[in-house]
Formats: structure tokens, sequence, C-alpha cells
């Protein structure tokens, strides 16, 4: 590992002050679970780290009536031990509570999975779905970036030198409102997704039609895939079998997979036709409550 | 601003209850500082990439991959590893069932597996037998098959 030093900084302007004097020489340290992994493989060399945890705007989290805002260092279990979380954004919730075991869970949260950028991320379909947007401060400025538009590559990121993912908003859930997101494993937890769906719907009163739909798809592409057509292709239409097959179908066809040790492109494309069509009927359960 | 460039961090933690003030070098690890800077040999290394768990430790009650976490990082944390989970009395619940049920062979992920459960337990007196091996799955084990670490972990469990 190439030695680097530590700077633990307690505002987002020394934060950025840091980031820009080193380049890609320089990256934040949240939970370390991946950069501390590519540090140590040499797929990063770094000059400095900066312990984002001691400023408070990237370790707060607050949930009201203005939606959810994650601050970029907050760890998973505070994500999915927060009661108001739980109830209002389950979807949320199966994202964090699958990344890793416990031990990673302390360390690792939502802001790092999105700035690591996997295509695999179980976080980030998650966020897209519920309409999620990254708060980026930079040495120019501050800037928000919607999350489907965040990730432009694998581990690349729209994040230009010295700048600094703060945190991570999304709207409240209006009513009818359901959203889940799964994956495929072969094994019970602490894997890499080989395929993973997330979906959110919006119903109207009488919780018989769709009145809007999105589909976000993980491990199917170089980048989380937000398969728009799919997802607008249930908006005014009635909750059956035909409706939520044929976004299935369309799902299907925004993947774009890579055969590779985890799976197959023919496995990974049936596998979102099925998590699709699951998601889909997960999501309107939760709007209908 | 806490800055180290390139000299040593300076860091004052509690490691099973005892104070420490040591000067870390930035880019080392928790693990590394556990065993190299403290002589606490008990935290095992075993994958480096946070898949195995065997250098499972407790910082400020949350438990953590050490080798993933800097040393620098614990300034003012707590942390808390397998060597103090005995006490004068002796051992500690979860070591004497270990003992009593076998559940261990080479030992490597041992301490790991203990600190891990005694995170469980401290917050969760008496887990169901799928909550156990939820919450230790983040810890291997490649000569038990986990059966009998979990009947130890029930066995101390209220």
């Amino acid at each position: 590992m190439h030695p680097f030093a530590y700077v633990a900084p307690g505002t987002v302007d020394e934060a950025v002050a840091v980031l820009d004097k080193h380049g890609d020489r320089a990256r934040p340290l949240a939970g370390g679970t991946d950069l501390l992994v590519k540090a140590r493989a040499n797929a990063w060399e770094l000059d400095a780290v900066v312990d984002i945890k001691n400023i408070p705007e990237l370790m707060t989290l607050t949930v009201g009536n203005d939606g959810l805002t994650i601050g970029a260092g907050v760890p998973c279990y505070q994500v999915y031990e927060n009661e108001e979380v739980a109830s209002d954004y389950p979807c949320i919730v199966d994202g964090t509570a699958i990344i890793g075991g416990i031990q990673i869970q302390s360390r690792a949260g939502l802001g790092g999975n999105l700035c690591n950028a996997a295509p695999s991320a179980d976080g980030i379909c998650p966020l897209i779905v519920h309409s999620a947007v990254a708060h980026i401060a930079g040495p120019g400025g501050s800037r928000d970036v919607a999350v489907e538009d965040f990730c432009t590559g694998p581990s690349q990121t729209v994040l230009k030198n010295g700048e600094l993912l703060v945190s991570i908003s999304m709207p409240r859930p209006p009513s009818n409102f359901g959203a889940a997101y799964t994956r495929f494993i072969p094994r019970n937890e602490m894997d890499i997704a080989v395929a993973g769906v997330g979906v959110s719907v919006i119903l109207d009163s009488s919780g018989q039609n769709f009145v809007s739909a999105r589909i976000a798809l993980a491990s199917v592409g170089p980048t989380p895939i937000l398969a728009s057509a799919a997802g607008n292709s249930l908006a005014g239409k009635p909750i059956n079998d035909d409706t939520i097959a044929a976004a299935a179908a369309l799902a299907t066809d925004a993947s774009t997979p890579i055969t590779d040790m985890r799976g197959t492109i023919a496995q990974r494309k049936q596998l979102i036709n099925v998590l699709t069509g699951r998601m889909i009927n997960q999501a309107v359960e939760r709007a209908r409550g | 601003m806490t800055t180290s460039s390139p000299g040593m961090v300076h860091v004052k933690t509690t490691i099973n209850g005892q104070a420490h003030e040591l000067l870390v070098p930035p880019y080392m690890s928790l693990l590394d500082t556990l065993r190299e800077l403290i002589g606490l040999t008990g935290t095992k290394e075993g994958c480096l990439d946070g898949n195995c768990g065997a250098c499972t430790v407790s910082v400020d009650g949350r438990i953590v991959d050490s080798c993933l976490v800097l040393g620098a990082e614990v300034d003012g944390k707590d942390v808390d590893t397998v060597e103090g989970m005995a006490s004068a009395d002796g051992l500690h619940p979860l070591q004497q069932a270990f003992l009593e049920e076998a559940a261990l062979q080479c030992g490597i992920c041992t301490p790991g597996f203990l600190v891990a459960a005694k995170g469980l337990l401290d917050n969760e007196p008496s887990p169901s037998e799928g909550r156990i091996r939820h919450w230790l799955a983040g810890n291997l084990c490649r000569c038990t098959g986990y059966d009998k670490i979990i009947r130890a972990v029930q066995k101390a469990s209220s």
C-alpha cells in the first residue's frame, strides 16, 4: 500500500481544499470498505485520505415532511435501524440491509456505495427509484446530480477532482407510493448481485391502476440502469399480469449484461425478467399498505 | 483539523477499558495497530478485504473488520478485542460455550466469531438461530461447518 497522509477536516470547505490540492491522488474516507481494499491492492495510489466523518452534514440523516436526506458518510446500520426510514422508505432498507455483513454495515454507507460506482451496487437502484439527488460540493461551488446520472462506468462517476459528495436526498413519497429492491445471489447473504432490480410505483386512489413507475437494474450493465421505457410502460395501465409482464420484458431489453464468473448473459436477462415482475408486485403491495 | 503529512497520527483511544496514547502511521490499519503497536495479537488477520471477519473488533459498540479501519480513525473511540472478553472471574460465557461445544478447530476465526457474537448478545440476549446465522454471515470458518459455532452461541444466549 502506498503510504498516504491522513487528514480529518471538520468542514466541507476544508475537505474540498485538500481534495482539490491532491487531485486524483486523494480520496474521501467514509467507511473505508472499498477505499482501503483498493489502496491495499494498489488499484489506487494515494497521497492523502480525507476522513469525512468529522463533518456534521456528511454524518447527518434527516427524515421528515421534506423527505429523506442521508449524509454521504452515514453508515448503513443508521439507515436501516431508523424507524421512520423503515416505515416510509422500506426500499432504501432493502438495499442497505444487504450490503456486506454486519461488520461492513457498521462502516459502509450509501454515499460510498454510490461513489464506488459498482454496477452491482445494492444501494443505488433503491435511490434511483426514489428519484434521489446527489448533492456535490467542489472548488467551483455546489451542484446537484440525479442519482441515475451519477455513475458513468464501473468505478467511474461524474465527480471531478476536488469534488465531494455531501449528501443524497429524496422527496417524501406521495400517497399510494410503494417501492422494493431485491437481488439474486447464490448464497443467503454476503455476496455480490448477479442481477438486482428496484421498482417504485404510484397507484391511483382505487389501488387498481398505475399512475407512474420507475424501474432500475443492477449488475446488468456498466452502471446501474434506469429502465425508463419499462417504467413508463406502466403509466396509466391497470395492474394485471399482462401489464407487469410487458414491463418486465422491456426491463430485460434495457439490460446489457456480460458473462463473467458470477453469471451468464442469458441467466442475467432471465433474472431481470423474473425479478422485475416480483418487485413490481411487491411495490404494489407496499403501495396498497 | 487533524493532519498528518507524512508523519505519524497522534491517537488517544481506549482499548478493553484501558487508555492508550500512541503515534500511528497514517496508513496503518487498526488490525496492525492492535497487533504491532499494542501487542494485542488475539485479533487475527485473514483475508484483508472484509470478507472473512477474522479481524473483527468492536468500535464504540459496533463490530467492524479492523483490517478496513485505520488506526488513526479510533482517536477518541472505545475499542474492544477478544482479549477484553474474559474477566478475573473466568471466561466470558461465549468463550466457555465455544469450549464446551467444541466450536473451533484450527482457531484462527475464533476471536472474530467471539467478538462478533458478543456484539449480538450484548444487544439481543435471546436471538433466534436464523438471527445468529445472519449476524455471523460476515465471519468465515473453514473447519467447523458452522453448526457447532451456532450451537455455542445459542448456549451462551439466555
